[in-house]
C-alpha cells in the first residue's frame, strides 16, 4: 500500500504541486440497530481508496480514487496538482507549511477483544434483551438500541519522506427508551445522547452493562411523561458529565479550531469569538477551568498515532486556569498563525480533504464529587444527557436541551423536572465554574458524529469531562 | 453499458438464487471549489464507484456496501453468509416487483464535464462582486449514474447532474460578538445545471445584505412579525419533512402530522415531486421503487406521509417511494420538496409590517420536541428590522425557541412570495423549493448578550 501512495505523490510531484502527500486508506464498519426487539438494520460497508493532496501556490488541490491500480493513483497525484494550480484563478498569499520531524513509523490501537470477531448475532440478541427490559417498563413505546464499530488502515506517505502506517479500531454505542404522550416524547439514553463510543475493541461495549442499566432508564422515562416542566429562572447548574463534555465540545473545542479563526470556514461552520492577539491572555473561564487537547489519552475517542499529515500525536494546552493559551492547528494554519503544528488535522475518508480537527479537548477534574456539588448547592438543578444543542458561528451564544433534571434546594435532590433547557454566552458561562468533580468520575466522552467542512466531514472526537457546577445560569427556556 | 448497469449486475449474477436480493451501484465524480478570505484554499474532487447489496435469507436480512469491486464474489459470498445467521425479520417487506421507472432526464452534459476552471470562474465571479468586501463559500459540481436491479427482475437507472454556488461577503471585518465589528450576507443557488448559477448575481446579493448589516444593534428579544428568506422556509420545510412527513415517526407516534386534519394555515401547499422538472436526483428511491407525487399540506390540511417498503407494509399503503440507505433507522422522509409559491414581492411583504424583522438565514436549529416540532436556532448573515414598512436598520442575530408547525398555523401566514427556488437549509441544499414566507409572529428568546 505504502507503494500505491507513494506513485500517487510522484503523479503530483511530476504535475506540478510544491508539495503532496497521499493516503491509502481500508476502513471498515458494521453498525447494527434494534427497535422494540427487532433487527432494524445491520449493515457493512468496506471502503478502500487513495487520497492525494497537492499544495501549489495559495491552496490545496485534492483528487480521491477508489480505484486500487497503479495508473489510478497515478492519475490522482496528477489531478491534485492540476486542480491546485486552477486554484489561481482566485489566488491569494502563499500557503505555508510548518516544519515536522519527518517519520517512518506505525501505530495500533490498543484493544483486547476484535469486535469484528464477535459474532452478530451475539451483538443482536445483547440489544433485544436490552430493548426487551425497557419495553417490560409501562408507559415506553419505543426502545431501541444500536452498536457500531470502524477498523480503519491508513497508509501515509508525503513527499518530505513520511512513511507511516495507522490502525485505527473504534468501538461503541448505545440505547435508549422514548415514552409517547398526547403532545410530547420524553427519551432517556445511555450510555449518553447518541452512544458512546471509544477507541478500542469490544471490550468498551462490555465495559458500560447496558443490560443492567435499561431498567433503570426506560423508568425515568416513562416518569418523565408525569413530571413537572423546568421553571424559568436563573440558579445554580449542576452538569454531568457528558452533557458538560457537549458543553466543552460546542463552546470550546470549535472555537479553538485555527481554521475558523483565520475565516477558512467563515460560510458554512462559522468563525469563532476568540482573536489570536488575545491569545496567552483572554480570560476564557474561572480558574477552575483547564482544558487540554490531548490525542494521547488512552481509550479516548480522538486518540490515534498521528494527525493526516503526518504530524504525532500530541497534548496541548488549550485553557489553563482560566486562560486561553492553545489552539488546534495544522502545519498549514500553524504557519500562518506563527504557532508549533498541533498535530490535528485529520479527514473522515480516503476521498476527503484532512482539515482541523478536535482530538480530545478535555476538561480536567477538580477536587470535589458529585455528591459534595449538590451538597453544596442551595437552589439549583442537575440537568443529564443531551437532548438538543444548537450555538451560534461565533461559538458564543448556545443553548442546549437535556433530557432529565432534578431540582436541587438545600443541598438535597428533589423532584424530577422535564424539558430542562439552559442558555448562556460562552464567557460569562464558563467564568460561573465554580466547582468540579474529580478523577473518580472523570470519563473520556466520545461524540461520533462532528459535522464540519465542505463536503461534509463526520470527525470522531473524544471529550474529557466529570459532573461540574456552574453559579448562575438562564434556565427553562421554551417555545 | 454502463458501469454502473454492469456492477450492479454483476453482484446480481453472484447472488444466483440463494437469497432474495436487491443491489444499487452509485458512481461518477463529485468536484467542490472553496474559497475564504477571497481566494480559492480549498480545490477537492473524488470519482469512484460503490455498490451496496441488501439480501434476504428465508426472511433474515443483512445489508453490506463496498467499493472494493475487484472482489464482488467475496462480497456478495460474505453478505449472504452473514444474513442466515441472522434472526427472522418479521417486518421484512421483500423486494420490489417489476414497474416502469420513468427517467426525469435531471442531467447536463455541461456541468458533468465541468472542469475546475469552470468553477473557478463562479467563484471568481462572486469575489468580483464586491472587491471591497470578503467573500467565503463553495462552488460544486457533481454527476451521477445509478443503477438498481433486484432478484424480482426489477430494473432502474439514471443519471443526475447538480451544481451550487453559495457564498457569504463580510463587511468591515469578521463581524462581531455584538454588532460591533463587521457583518455577513449571504446567497445562494442550486441548479441541475452550473449554467444557471450567476456568481456575479448570487455576490452582489451577499454584498447588500452585508453592507446593509453593517452598525447592527442588539433587539430585546420577543415575539416579533417576521419576514423569512427562502433559506429561512427551507429549514422549516426540512423540519417538517424529516421529522414529520416520515412514514416511520409517524406511526411511532413521534410526528405532529395528523392526517386529514386542518394543522396549517390555509394559503400553505407542501408536496414531494422528484419527477418535477427543477428537481434534483433520480425517478426511483434506494429500494427502486418509482418516486411518486406526494402531497404533504394541501389547503392547510395534512395530506400524507412518506414511505418505504418497509413502512408501507406496516401501514397497509404502498410506498411512496422515499426508501433507501439509513431510512429503516431515520424512516423515509421527501426530498424533493416544493412549496407551492405565492403573488407577493418581498418589498410588499415588508411594506406591510409595522414592525417586525426580515431574516435572511437560520443556523444551527435543533429539535427540542419532535411532537410539536419545537425548535431553537439563530439568525445568520443578515436580520434587519422592518418600522412602518421598511427596513430601518439591521440587528445583531438572535436565538429562537418556535414550534415550526404553530409557526404556519391557522391564520399565521400573511403572505407567500413571488420568489420560490431552491434554497439551502440546515441539512443541506437542493431539497427544498421554497419562496420568502411573511408569518404574523416568531418567538425570538435571545439576543447577542444572552
Amino acid at each position: 500500500m505504502f507503494d500505491l501512495a507513494q506513485v500517487a505523490v510522484e503523479g503530483a510531484l511530476a504535475a506540478g504541486a510544491q508539495y503532496a502527500d497521499a493516503r491509502v486508506v481500508v476502513s471498515k464498519n458494521q453498525s447494527i440497530a434494534v427497535l422494540n426487539q427487532e433487527p432494524q438494520s445491520i449493515d457493512q460497508a468496506e471502503r478502500a481508496g487513495v487520497g492525494v493532496r497537492a499544495l501549489s501556490g495559495s491552496g490545496w488541490g485534492f483528487y480521491a480514487t477508489s480505484e486500487m491500480s497503479t495508473a489510478a493513483a497515478r492519475r490522482a497525484g496528477e489531478q491534485s496538482a492540476a486542480i491546485a494550480r486552477a486554484s489561481a484563478t482566485v489566488p491569494g498569499p502563499e500557503m505555508p507549511l510548518a516544519d515536522v520531524p519527518v517519520v517512518d513509523d506505525s501505530y495500533e490501537t490498543p484493544y483486547d477483544e476484535d469486535a469484528f470477531a464477535v459474532p452478530i448475532s451475539d451483538k443482536v440478541d445483547m440489544l433485544i434483551e436490552v430493548t426487551a427490559t425497557m419495553q417490560s417498563v409501562a408507559g415506553i413505546a419505543l426502545a431501541s438500541g444500536n452498536l457500531s464499530f470502524w477498523d480503519t488502515n491508513k497508509w501515509f506517505v508525503s513527499s518530505q519522506g513520511h512513511r507511516i502506517h495507522q490502525h485505527l479500531v473504534e468501538s461503541g454505542g448505545g440505547f435508549d427508551a422514548t415514552a409517547v404522550g398526547e403532545s410530547e416524547t420524553q427519551r432517556r439514553s445511555f450510555p449518553q445522547s447518541f452512544g458512546q463510543y471509544e477507541t478500542g475493541g469490544y471490550e468498551t461495549v462490555r465495559r458500560w452493562d447496558f443490560p443492567g442499566n435499561a431498567g433503570r432508564i426506560a423508568e425515568e422515562a416513562a416518569a418523565l411523561l408525569q413530571a413537572p416542566e423546568l421553571e424559568e429562572g436563573e440558579k445554580a447548574l449542576i452538569l454531568e458529565g457528558s452533557q458538560l463534555a457537549l458543553q466543552i465540545h460546542e463552546s470550546v473545542g470549535h472555537a479553538i479550531e485555527l481554521d475558523r479563526i483565520l475565516g477558512w470556514e467563515a460560510a458554512f461552520a462559522g468563525t469563532s469569538h476568540l482573536e489570536l492577539d488575545r491569545l496567552g491572555t483572554h480570560r476564557y473561564g474561572s480558574p477552575l477551568m483547564n482544558i487540554t487537547a490531548d490525542a494521547t489519552l488512552p481509550g479516548a475517542l480522538g486518540t490515534f498515532g498521528y494527525d493526516d499529515e503526518g504530524t504525532a500525536a500530541q497534548c496541548v494546552d488549550i485553557v489553563r486556569e482560566g486562560t486561553w493559551v492553545g489552539v488546534l492547528s495544522g502545519r498549514d494554519s500553524a504557519s500562518i498563525a506563527g504557532l508549533p503544528p498541533g498535530g490535528m488535522v485529520r479527514s473522515d475518508g480516503y476521498n476527503r480533504l484532512p482539515m482541523v480537527r478536535m482530538t480530545n479537548v478535555g476538561l480536567l477534574p477538580g477536587s470535589s464529587s458529585l455528591d459534595e456539588i449538590i451538597a453544596d448547592t442551595k437552589d439549583g438543578v442537575y440537568m443529564a444527557t443531551n437532548r438538543s444543542w444548537s450555538i451560534d458561528d461565533q461559538r458564543l451564544n448556545f443553548q442546549f436541551g437535556c433530557e432529565i433534571a432534578w431540582e436541587i434546594k438545600n443541598g438535597k435532590l428533589g423532584r424530577m423536572v422535564k424539558n430542562p433547557t439552559y442558555t448562556g454566552i460562552t464567557p460569562e458561562f464558563w467564568a460561573q465554574l465554580d466547582m468540579l468533580a474529580g478523577n473518580d468520575e472523570w470519563v473520556h466522552w466520545g461524540t461520533p458524529n462532528c459535522g464540519k467542512g465542505q463536503p461534509i466531514q463526520v470527525a470522531h472526537t473524544g471529550h474529557s469531562a466529570a459532573p461540574g457546577r456552574f453559579a448562575q445560569v438562564r434556565v427553562g427556556v421554551r417555545a | 453499458m454502463s458501469r454502473a448497469i454492469e456492477i450492479a449486475g454483476r453482484v446480481l449474477d453472484y447472488v444466483g438464487d440463494r437469497a432474495e436480493a436487491e443491489v444499487i451501484a452509485v458512481g461518477g465524480e463529485a468536484a467542490l471549489t472553496r474559497f475564504a478570505n477571497s481566494f480559492i484554499h480549498q480545490n477537492v474532487a473524488d470519482e469512484g464507484h460503490e455498490v451496496s447489496l441488501r439480501v434476504a435469507v428465508d426472511g433474515r436480512v443483512n445489508a453490506a456496501t463496498t467499493t472494493s469491486l475487484e472482489r464482488l464474489d467475496d462480497f456478495v459470498d460474505d453478505t449472504i453468509g452473514i444474513a442466515t445467521l441472522q434472526r427472522v425479520d418479521e417486518s421484512w417487506p421483500g423486494v420490489a416487483e417489476p414497474t416502469d421507472v420513468v427517467d426525469p432526464h435531471h442531467f447536463d452534459e455541461a456541468t458533468a464535464a465541468a472542469t475546475p476552471a469552470d468553477r473557478a470562474q463562479r467563484v471568481a465571479d462572486f469575489v468580483a462582486a464586491a472587491p471591497d468586501l470578503v467573500a467565503a463559500g463553495y462552488c460544486t459540481t457533481a454527476g451521477h449514474e445509478v443503477a438498481f436491479v433486484n432478484t424480482e427482475g426489477h430494473r432502474a437507472f439514471g443519471r443526475y447532474t447538480r451544481a451550487t454556488l453559495d457564498g457569504i461577503q463580510q463587511a468591515g471585518g469578521a463581524p462581531g460578538p455584538t454588532g460591533s465589528g463587521g457583518a455577513a450576507g449571504s446567497g445562494h443557488a442550486t441548479s441541475q445545471r452550473l449554467g444557471d448559477l450567476d456568481g456575479a448575481a448570487i455576490g452582489a446579493l451577499a454584498a447588500d445584505r452585508a453592507r446593509r448589516g453593517l452598525n447592527a444593534f442588539d433587539l430585546k428579544p420577543g415575539e416579533y412579525e417576521v419576514v423569512l428568506a427562502p433559506e429561512c422556509v427551507a429549514t422549516i420545510a426540512m423540519f417538517l419533512s424529516y421529522y414529520g412527513f416520515n412514514g416511520k415517526t409517524y406511526a411511532e407516534g413521534q410526528s405532529f402530522a395528523e392526517l386529514g386534519e386542518k394543522q396549517f394555515d390555509a394559503a400553505i401547499h407542501l408536496f414531494d415531486d422528484a419527477a418535477d422538472p427543477r428537481a434534483l436526483g433520480t425517478g426511483f428511491d434506494g429500494e427502486g421503487t418509482p418516486h411518486r407525487r406526494l402531497e404533504l399540506i394541501k389547503a392547510g390540511v395534512t395530506q400524507g406521509v412518506a414511505h418505504d417498503r418497509r413502512t408501507a407494509m406496516k401501514a397497509g399503503v404502498s410506498s411512496t417511494g422515499h426508501g433507501g440507505p439509513g431510512s429503516e433507522v431515520w424512516g423515509p422522509s421527501p426530498g424533493n420538496v416544493f412549496l407551492e409559491e405565492g403573488t407577493t414581492s418581498v418589498d410588499e411583504m415588508i411594506a406591510s409590517v409595522d414592525r417586525g424583522l426580515y431574516v435572511a438565514t437560520f443556523n444551527y436549529c435543533r429539535v427540542l420536541d419532535p411532537k410539536q416540532l419545537d425548535v431553537t436556532g439563530l439568525t445568520r448573515n443578515g436580520t434587519f428590522l422592518i418600522e412602518n414598512g421598511e427596513i430601518t436598520g439591521a440587528v445583531t442575530n438572535l436565538r429562537f425557541t418556535q414550534s415550526f408547525v404553530a409557526a404556519l398555523g391557522q391564520g399565521r401566514v400573511q403572505a407567500i412570495g413571488n420568489d420560490a427556488r431552491f434554497a439551502d437549509s440546515e441539512f443541506g441544499p437542493g431539497m427544498m423549493h421554497v419562496p420568502s414566507l411573511q408569518l404574523e409572529r416568531w418567538n425570538f428568546t435571545g439576543g447577542a448578550a444572552g
